[in-house]
């Protein structure tokens, strides 16, 4: 099965729906996961939060809080609360592939 | 008849589990009664890390809680160091002078290294992120304050059982 055929059945995920293993995450698998948690379609603003989150977890070996993730992304704390109503803490990294953060803030 | 054999897999199938799943929180009151720093900071943490899991937060600030939202007062909260007994230090030691404001900067310091942001940023955040934040008439008339004393982030004054009425179907916390 070639990555781009890849679907959310397909992956290692954990009991809260999280990716098991980030390198088997696509922009596939984000959109689908997107859907799944009521994101819908997602946006040019989405991926911006998306590829920031999975750059900086690469970097700094965990995901980053809501917190750096508005201070550094580009994307405001309201915006990031327009872009993922249900939950921007825990639905940013789920949808970029990476574990739950273990911050609060 | 071999009934016992063949009703053994239906007890054990898989939706009476599903059926026992406890509902997840959908809403959280959170009622502030502390104005000191080591007090104020759980109900704002707290209700954040509600806002961040899609759970629907509403702070209520009541008697010295007050000061966590009152202008002139939320950026010079402090921890208490009498009558605290986590503090680990004799009460009498606690009420020397300048002891407050050390141990103040002290826990200042930790949550700036736990990227914890001050007061006033958490206000903000909350705000931004939908919480609704609500001061106590009563508590108000008590301490004389005027709506114009409060941050502009204060969503409303309200009487207790107005607060109860926005709290409709939430789990409410007393801090």
């Amino acid at each position: 099965m070639t990555t781009a055929e890849l679907t959310i059945q397909a992956v290692d995920r954990n009991e809260e729906g999280f990716l098991l293993d980030s390198s088997q995450w696509t922009p596939d698998v984000a959109q689908q996961l997107a859907e799944e948690a009521g994101v819908g379609p997602l946006t040019d603003k989405h991926w911006t939060v998306l590829t920031f989150c999975r750059e900086d977890a690469a970097q700094q070996g965990q995901p980053p809080g809501l917190r750096r993730i508005s201070k550094l992304s580009g994307v405001n704390m309201k915006e990031l609360y327009q872009l993922f109503p249900k939950g921007p803490g825990k639905l940013a990294a789920k949808i970029a592939g990476l574990p739950k953060p273990q911050g609060c803030i | 008849m071999t009934t016992a054999t063949i009703e053994r897999p239906e007890v054990t199938a898989t939706p009476a589990v599903e059926e026992t799943k406890p509902e997840p929180i959908q809403h959280i009151s959170i009622i502030c009664s502390k104005g000191t720093l080591d007090m104020a900071y759980p109900g704002l943490i707290l209700a954040n890390a509600a806002r961040m899991s899609g759970i629907e937060a509403t702070l209520f600030f009541t008697f010295w809680g007050l000061d966590v939202i009152t202008e002139k007062k939320l950026d010079k909260l402090h921890v208490a160091t009498v009558g605290n007994p986590s503090m680990h230090i004799p009460t009498m030691v606690g009420g020397l002078p300048g002891m407050e404001s050390m141990a103040t900067s002290m826990m200042k310091k930790e949550m700036e290294k736990l990227d914890i942001p001050p007061v006033r940023e958490m206000l903000e955040i909350l705000s931004d992120s939908g919480a609704n934040i609500y001061a106590c008439r009563m508590a108000m008339d008590m301490f004389k304050l005027e709506t114009s004393d409060l941050i502009p982030q204060v969503d409303g004054v309200l009487s207790a059982m107005d607060f109860y009425d926005k709290s409709a179907g939430a789990h409410l916390l007393f801090i």
